[in-house]
């Protein structure tokens, strides 16, 4: 079956999932990730990245590949979800709460940075 | 023209985009990005932001329209802007944004109507030089030779 084929074949190589409203952002964090050889799912918005890990109550499963997620690397600022609610709805799942988060931003203010911190 | 020559060529028009503040370091990052699995890849994330930035420019250029400007819808395309500009290297569409965004912080329509002309004109300058760019190294390319890479300590 391909799904359990990707599985094994991917064991050895971090699945990153990363998450960016930016098509130019998505497409270069992309290059980067399979240079480094990690395998990697981008998605548009934070509503996305948890119907793909079918964390999202209202569309189910929708898009759960079956491929583990190691790492997720989300944008702070989108519309809709902002990278940190998307952060917490992770932490706050019990099946995914162990995932690291990364939060790229482009602005540097270090009260948030501390908020975030002490969420995760 | 020979080979070397236009290889000469492209690395002093390279250069030159740095110098004139067109490019900065990022956009070296992206060329270290491109391999032989996806020798287009600067072509296509350069052609991406294009796309992407006529269709924010059209927003912003819809929104300062209206009789009552939303600030807050207005800045949040600039970001993108922004974002994006500084993902590509294009330095000065960027320096571009972050003057328009001080203007929507203090809800200076004048000031944001100045401004996205000045990014229009940004964007249009840096798609010319890239275009400029392209060529060169098509023309490398189709000469058989290979595209020189840019050291930053010039």
């Amino acid at each position: 079956m391909e799904v359990a084929g990707e599985v094994l074949a991917s064991e050895s190589q971090l699945h990153v999932l990363a998450v960016d409203d930016s098509h130019v952002d998505r497409k270069v964090i992309e290059k980067l990730l399979k240079i480094s050889s990690c395998k990697v799912t981008t998605v548009e918005s934070g509503a996305r990245a948890l119907q793909f890990l079918g964390l999202d109550e209202e569309k189910g499963s929708l898009g759960f590949n079956g491929l583990k997620v190691n790492l997720i690397m989300t944008d702070y600022s989108m519309p809709g979800m902002t990278g940190y609610e998307l952060l917490k709805k992770i932490k706050r799942s019990s099946a995914f709460r162990e995932i690291p988060v990364v939060i790229m931003s482009s602005e540097n203010i270090l009260t948030r940075i501390d908020r975030y911190i002490s969420k995760s | 023209m020979e080979l070397v020559q236009i290889q000469r060529r492209l690395v002093d028009y390279t250069k030159s985009l740095f110098m004139e503040g067109f490019l900065d370091a990022q956009f070296l990052q992206l060329q270290q990005l491109q391999d032989d699995s996806n020798p287009d890849f600067v072509f296509e994330v350069v052609s991406l932001f294009f796309e992407d930035s006529e269709k924010l420019l059209n927003e912003l250029t819809i929104a300062l329209d209206q009789p009552n400007v939303d600030f807050k819808k207005l800045d949040s395309h600039v970001h993108q802007l922004k974002g994006s500009s500084s993902s590509i290297g294009a330095q000065r569409v960027k320096n571009a944004c972050i003057a328009f965004r001080n203007y929507c912080d203090v809800q200076n329509i004048e000031g944001c109507l100045t401004c996205l002309q000045q990014v229009k004109q940004e964007c249009y300058l840096v798609k010319n030089k890239f275009e400029t760019l392209f060529r060169l190294e098509q023309q490398i390319m189709a000469s058989g030779g290979s595209v020189p890479t840019i050291e930053l300590g010039f």
